[in-house]
């Protein structure tokens, strides 16, 4: 109970006193999962989408191998990302490896399937409901599809709010393509793993508390700019 | 109106799914006036023959040819499903989308979409969010959305059966002032008072065939088969 309380007024002690070191920490988590949800939504939620509303051979494949990519564990991810960016790897030329750039790679790949894997399924429900109506009013495939996505686009937020919620605090993949280098790629996750190794469990539980608050923060802010909050119905 | 999508050839017309017929065979003739009244059990076919009519099925047998062509037929008709469907968007919105979807500005589709609010008395109702609606609201609403296209044809799948009283009353009125605008109505409902209110022909399907299709009176009085007879007098038909 101690522990808990020590890391409270360690978190809130790091905060009021702008921490330079907790601050720049945390806006490089921020910085680092941020990028990645934009790119893994810009691919996931048309993928997601598009696997919903149009039938080809190899669709069930295709969705099946998402919700298998869904589960890879972090570390494995990581350790592909580090061979394919490390120097004698096919993208070793670039010199990503140990930079928040790799991070992002890292973390881009983990999070796609799970937003690509959750808006496929917000969408499909919504087409279901839909269907008979938009057959009726004989609606062009693309009114179809315009209709759905605009109508499921808070589900679709949230297909990209799950994203944020496990690259924020995922730890095993950028621990392996960043090093946790102070200054240059440590993030909050790798902090927090770093001072509990160091036995410093007051400031490791601040900066857990810092991620949760942030995760928190981050969710309320964007429900309430869609406004979900007041409409109630997705 | 460029041209009637009446007179239908409906003719031998079979649906069926998983081995099961849900239309065995039925054969029809339908005047390009009036209303329709479809009736029947539960489980008979109904909602079946109307999706079929409405293009919504695919036919394993028989056809069923329109005076225009599919494209155009469809878009002459509007259909009110069983259970109304609520499109994620306000009230105003869900009526105005048929308007959008043919490319009528926003700013007209959603005073036309207030007009029919107002006649179907939802209007204050308008900016709340579909879902919110009770379950009679729900059903004035999809019907506010059939009408909006002044469609030539309209089909209702049980249109009041949640409504109390007065609010059916209310959706009679409407579909009566349609008709006499020259929409045409095929409705299915359990609601033997709203039949004998409504209709001018009732077709009677009893698992999956077409048992009678006669005129209101002679329907109600005389009906030929023992399942009609005993239809309409409440008990169970086998
Ligand atoms: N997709 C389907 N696959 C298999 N059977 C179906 C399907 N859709 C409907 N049925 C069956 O077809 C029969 C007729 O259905 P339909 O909905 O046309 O009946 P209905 O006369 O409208 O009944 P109700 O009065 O309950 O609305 C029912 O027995 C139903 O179970
Ligand atoms: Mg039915």
């Amino acid at each position: 109970m101690t522990e808990i309380f020590e890391g409270l007024k360690a978190a809130i002690w790091l905060i009021v006193t702008f921490d330079a070191d907790l601050y720049e920490i945390a806006l490089r988590s921020l910085y680092v999962t941020i990028t990645a949800v934009i790119f893994s939504s810009v691919i996931g939620l048309p993928l997601g989408s598009y696997l919903a509303l149009r039938r080809f051979r190899r669709r069930r494949l295709v969705v099946a191998l998402l919700n298998a990519l869904m589960g890879l564990p972090p570390v494995v991810v990581g350790l592909i990302v580090y061979l394919m960016l490390s120097r004698s790897g096919p993208f070793g030329v670039f010199g990503l490896l140990f930079t928040p750039t790799a991070m992002i790679i890292a973390q881009v790949v983990i999070i796609t399937p799970l937003v690509a894997s959750i808006a496929h399924q917000a969408i499909r429900e919504l087409w279901a409901e839909y269907h008979d109506l938009l057959i009726s009013l004989n609606a062009t495939r693309g009114q179809r599809m315009r209709t759905l996505l605009w109508d499921g686009r808070r589900a679709l937020l949230t297909a990209s709010l799950a994203g944020f919620g496990r690259g924020i605090g995922e730890v095993g993949a950028i621990m392996i393509v960043g090093g946790n280098i102070d200054h240059v790629t440590r993030v909050l996750t790798t902090a927090i793993a770093l001072e509990t190794g160091k036995g410093d469990f007051a400031l490791a539980l601040g900066l857990g508390f810092v991620l949760i608050f942030l995760a928190v923060a981050i969710n309320l802010l964007i429900h309430r700019i869609s406004g979900t909050e007041v409409h109630g119905r997705w | 109106m460029v041209g009637s999508i009446f007179p239908v050839e409906i003719a031998d017309v079979t649906v069926r799914k998983r081995g099961q017929a849900l239309l065995d065979g039925i054969s029809l003739s339908l005047a390009p006036q009036g209303i329709t009244i479809v009736m029947g059990p539960n489980g008979a076919g109904k909602s079946t023959l109307l999706k079929a009519l409405h293009g919504m099925e695919r036919l394993n047998g028989g056809h069923i040819q329109w005076s225009q062509p599919k494209s155009v037929t469809q878009k002459r008709q509007a259909f009110v499903f069983q259970t109304p469907i609520l499109m994620r968007r306000p009230v105003i919105d869900n009526v105005a989308y048929p308007l959008t979807l043919r490319g009528v500005s926003s700013a007209e589709a959603r005073e036309k979409a207030r007009q029919w609010l107002e006649r179907v008395k939802l209007g204050p109702a308008a900016h709340q969010h579909a879902a919110e609606l009770s379950g009679g609201e729900r059903q004035k609403m999809a019907l506010a959305r059939a009408l909006i296209g002044e469609p030539e044809l309209l089909f209702l799948d049980e249109p009041c059966a949640n409504l109390d009283g007065r609010a059916t009353r209310e959706i009679e009125e409407l579909l009566l002032v349609a008709n006499a605008d020259g929409t045409r109505i095929i409705m299915a409902t359990h609601d033997m008072g709203q039949a004998r209110r409504l209709a001018d022909d009732v077709v009677f399907l009893n698992k999956a065939k077409l048992l009678e299709h006669a005129d209101a009176q002679a329907f109600f009085e005389s009906p030929t088969t023992p399942q009609a007879q005993a239809f309409l007098k409440g008990e169970i038909v086998e």
